[in-house]
């Protein structure tokens, strides 16, 4: 049966597809720019997973298209196919080629987690509070200093977000990051990012909250870390008691939090 | 007049509606009094005076309408009414307004009610869209705009896309494995009356205080336990959804497994019969969990419970895990029972066998037993314990290779055949596997934890249900629906139309939901009524293809409506088909079979010399013929 099929053909045309729909779509820059070290493995990732999806597709498209152009009846041809009930070699094939490929990605992602997670030495922690609708943070040193509506962090040094949600669940997310986290009433989440380009980004809430859901923004800056220094001493505001306590009170359910497997 | 109030109907339902209602506030008022508390609450949760009888009205209506009249009887040691068949069969249009225990009938019924509400939440998405096309508040305040999302998610994904699917199986299943009905025949016609219900409190949500529910269709604590009155419609119309889809699916398993016609054992099953068994091991399993967690909610909201209030002891994400433990499984719901439909359409209409069948059937039972185990895919941000992220990625990237398996053995099925796409129901079913195919990749992309925690909660998300729900499911409805129209009115449906039809919904598709990947990429959030003016052009795009879309869904509507009227006579077998629903007439006898039908073969033997499927009753004299060919052999 595949002895009657231009099998060779078919796969080059598969290879054609795919490697034209890489060409294509590999250079665009799909997430934006990054400005963290998380962007550059995540935006690999994507890369690769877009060529062996490209692949997928294109083989997919090559054998529609050949059996539609190929098998398609004759007007009044009444008659039916040939009675062919399976294949077992390739049913076996079409079972075990897409298994290694998806493990193949499983453990590709796995690795990838495990770099953007990876704690660093002396991190510096900034507190996220967030309630309905609006973003603050609170800094270390001099007790807490406390900035509504814009966060500012120093340039290649870690920073772990320890958050807190004060009413209902937000979700913090800056795209040029590439990092996400929900924040969650009653639990301590972290997320950990490394900016690694100075400049103005925007902080968006993406867990739907209420009414103000959509403009729930705040402005993220990235800048040297004397400048940052400074920009922290000239904050004239505490974080207010009751966000204290959220951060007492808060329970860190995930203490290690890190690194996906077994950290 | 007292006539009408005894016998089961409208009148007597509406009547029951009232006094269940009153007896509900009632209720109410009792019990705050025996309590000491004051007898109208003034807070803006809870609302029991409505919760209560938003719950006993429409049992009431139920009751009256005569939905539990047989059962009540048995019950309370009363002669029952001998069966006199007057329920069943439909003569005329009335007999689709009543308590039918006809499977046909309420098939009818199913699909009908169904589309309603996709054509109603259809104008939601449409009213959503418009409010999209250009940066700012153009039709709609916010809030509204949360409320309209959240309803068009619930009314496609409740009463919609999950009944559509039991309304399909139940007109064309018992007649596949040659039964007379189902097997609990008025419990399947109380599944059916419970389905409008809940469409009617998500809709009616509208008219609450505080506007619809809008906290999405996920509905997550404490936004929704904190939520207006609006949030106790969605709450209980998921109850009656609930109960509706469990009952309709325990009536599918025992009718499968039970009433298939002597010969057909399980290996000659076909496909949809085997789609709907998977489906429904997963209704009876895991919908009971969504059941159990919006009732959890509405008692944090009436009773003040404080499951998920981190306040008084609860847990926050505890409500997300048992809420996915459901709806994970769901997108499986709303799928498998449409590779069901695909099958039936491609093997006909290609003249082939299905390539694979047994593997395609364990296939099925194997996305089943993997579909439990992913759940937690939908949570890699929000903030659970973090080692359960790469399990869950792990078992959701190997739930593709099953569904690979289906694509691969569909497209089997194509070579070596005699590919007819005259009809739209072969169309519908090939661009299906093309969307599908896109959807699938989307999803394997969304199951890499690192990439899921750049796109999550984006426009990436909304394209990528879109292409598996609307690209997928919604296909395989339509190649469903006029795949079946000839047998279900008895008339054909206007091909031309149909392609109509279906070129439009195919361009609007992609042109609405492929845009959508790359905005939410680039960092557009979901549900917001507003957005950053660079995505202003993107958006403005995805508006005008979502109209298309909709307007194409009106030529459907059209060509349904009026070639049910006005369409040529349909013969019994149209499409040529082998499984038995084609084998009787157009539409099927009241009873289906004078005589059950004896199965020989597998469903699919197209081309096989001397093979035959089933023996029809009339054919007895002739039913010596040599045993044919079975599935399976190559």
């Amino acid at each position: 049966m595949l002895g009657r099929l231009p099998i060779a053909k078919m796969l080059a045309a598969t290879l054609a597809l795919t490697a034209v729909i890489s060409l294509v779509m590999v250079p665009i820059n799909w997430n934006g720019e990054g400005a963290s070290t998380a962007a550059g493995p995540i935006d690999t990732l994507l890369d690769v997973m877009i060529v062996l999806s490209a692949f997928v597709f294109s083989l997919v498209m090559v054998m529609l298209f050949y059996a539609l152009w190929k098998f398609k009846a004759k007007p009044g041809d009444e008659s039916d196919g040939e009675p062919i009930h399976g294949n077992t070699r390739l049913e076996v094939a079409w079972t075990v080629i897409p298994t290694i490929i998806v493990l193949f990605g499983a453990g590709y992602s796995w690795a990838v987690l495990n770099e953007i997670e990876d704690p660093a030495e002396n991190p510096l922690k900034v507190q996220v509070f967030s309630q309905q609708f609006a973003w603050s943070f609170g800094y270390p040193g001099k007790g807490e200093a406390w900035s509504q509506g814009e966060l500012h962090v120093p340039v290649d040094r870690q920073v772990h977000f320890k958050m807190h949600a004060l009413d209902v669940i937000h979700s913090f997310w800056v795209p040029e990051w590439r990092i996400k986290k929900d924040n969650v009433p009653g639990i301590t989440t972290t997320a950990i990012v490394t900016p690694d380009k100075e400049g103005t980004y925007q902080l968006i809430c993406t867990e739907l909250c209420g009414f103000g859901h959509a403009t729930m923004r705040a402005k993220v800056v990235v800048e040297s870390p004397v400048e940052f220094r400074k920009w922290v001493g000239g904050l004239e505001q505490k974080v207010p008691a009751p966000l204290m306590e959220a951060v007492v009170q808060d329970t860190e359910t995930d203490p290690i939090g890190l690194g996906a497997g077994g950290a | 007049m007292t006539a009408a109030i005894k016998r089961p109907g409208w009148i007597r339902g509406a009547l029951g509606a009232v006094l269940a209602a009153a007896f509900g506030v009632g209720l109410v008022v009792v019990l705050r009094e025996i309590s000491g508390l004051p007898i109208w609450q003034t807070e803006q949760t809870g609302y029991p005076h409505v919760v209560v009888p938003l719950i006993t009205g429409p049992l009431g209506f139920l009751a009256g309408f005569g939905c539990f009249d047989y059962w009540l009887r048995w019950a309370a040691g009363m002669p029952t009414i001998p069966e006199d068949h007057s329920q069943h069969g439909a003569r005329s249009w009335r007999d689709y307004f009543r308590f039918n225990t006809d499977h046909k009938v309420i098939g009818i019924q199913y699909v009908v009610t169904t589309f309603f509400f996709f054509f109603v939440g259809g104008l939601m998405a449409m009213m959503i869209r418009a409010e999209l096309a250009q940066p700012g508040a153009q039709i709609v305040d916010a809030s509204t705009f949360n409320g309209l999302f959240s309803t068009h998610a619930v009314l496609m994904i409740f009463v919609f896309v999950i009944p559509v699917f039991a309304g399909l199986a139940n007109y064309v299943l018992p007649l596949m494995i040659g039964a007379p009905d189902m097997a609990f025949p008025r419990l399947n016609a109380l599944s059916y009356w419970m389905l409008p219900i809940a469409g009617l409190l998500f809709i009616g949500s509208f008219l609450a205080p505080g506007g619809a529910f809008d906290t999405g269709w996920t509905g997550y604590a404490p936004l929704s336990t904190g939520a207006p009155l609006g949030q106790s419609f969605f709450n209980l119309g998921v109850q009656f959804a609930g109960a509706s889809s469990i009952a309709t699916a325990l009536n599918f398993l025992v009718t499968i497994i039970t009433m298939r016609a002597p010969g057909m054992n399980f290996w000659r099953m076909p496909l949809l019969v085997w789609a709907n068994l998977s489906t429904s091991l997963l209704v009876v399993a895991a919908t009971p969990f969504i059941a159990g967690v919006q009732f959890m909610v509405l008692l944090d909201r009436a009773v003040g419970t404080q499951f998920f209030e981190f306040a008084g002891g609860g847990d926050v994400v505890s409500y997300q895990h048992i809420f996915w433990f459901y709806s994970h499984p769901a997108v499986y719901i709303m799928m498998l029972p449409g590779f069901g439909i695909i099958s039936e359409v491609i093997s006909t209409h290609a003249r082939k066998p299905i390539f694979g069948y047994r593997l395609m059937a364990l296939a099925l039972i194997g996305i089943v037993v993997l579909s439990y185990s992913v759940w937690a895919h939908h949570m890699f941000v929000a903030g659970m314990f973090s080692w359960l992220r790469v399990p869950m990625m792990i078992t959701t990237l190997l739930i593709a290779v099953p569904t690979g398996i289906k694509i691969f053995s569909w497209l089997g099925t194509l070579f070596f055949g005699k590919i007819h796409t005259y009809s739209t129901a072969m169309l519908f079913a090939l661009a299906f596997i093309v969307t599908f195919t896109i959807g699938g990749i989307s999803g394997v992309m969304l199951g890499m934890v690192p990439i899921d925690i750049h796109v999550s909660d984006t426009y990436f998300i909304v394209a990528h249900i879109h292409f598996v729900l609307f690209g997928g499911s919604v296909f395989t409805i339509f190649a469903g629906v006029y795949h079946w129209f000839p047998k279900m009115t008895g008339r054909m449906y206007d091909e031309r139309l149909g392609r109509v039809h279906f070129w439009g919904t195919l361009v609007g598709t992609w042109g609405t939901f492929v845009p959508m990947h790359w905005v939410g990429m680039d960092g557009m959030p979901r549900r917001v009524s507003d957005y950053a003016a660079q995505f202003g052009d993107w958006n403005l795009l995805i508006s005008c293809f979502a109209f298309m879309l909709g307007a194409a869904q009106l030529v459907f509507l059209y060509n349904m409506v009026v070639s049910w009227r006005y369409g040529p006579r349909a013969e019994a077998n149209p499409w040529r088909a082998k499984t038995i629903e084609w084998q009787v007439s157009s539409p099927p006898p009241i009873f289906n079979f004078d005589e059950i039908p004896r199965v020989v073969g597998g469903p699919y033997e197209f081309g096989v010399p001397g093979a035959r499927h089933a023996i029809m009753g009339g054919e007895a004299a002739e039913a010596e013929k040599p045993e044919p060919a079975t599935v399976g052999s190559t």
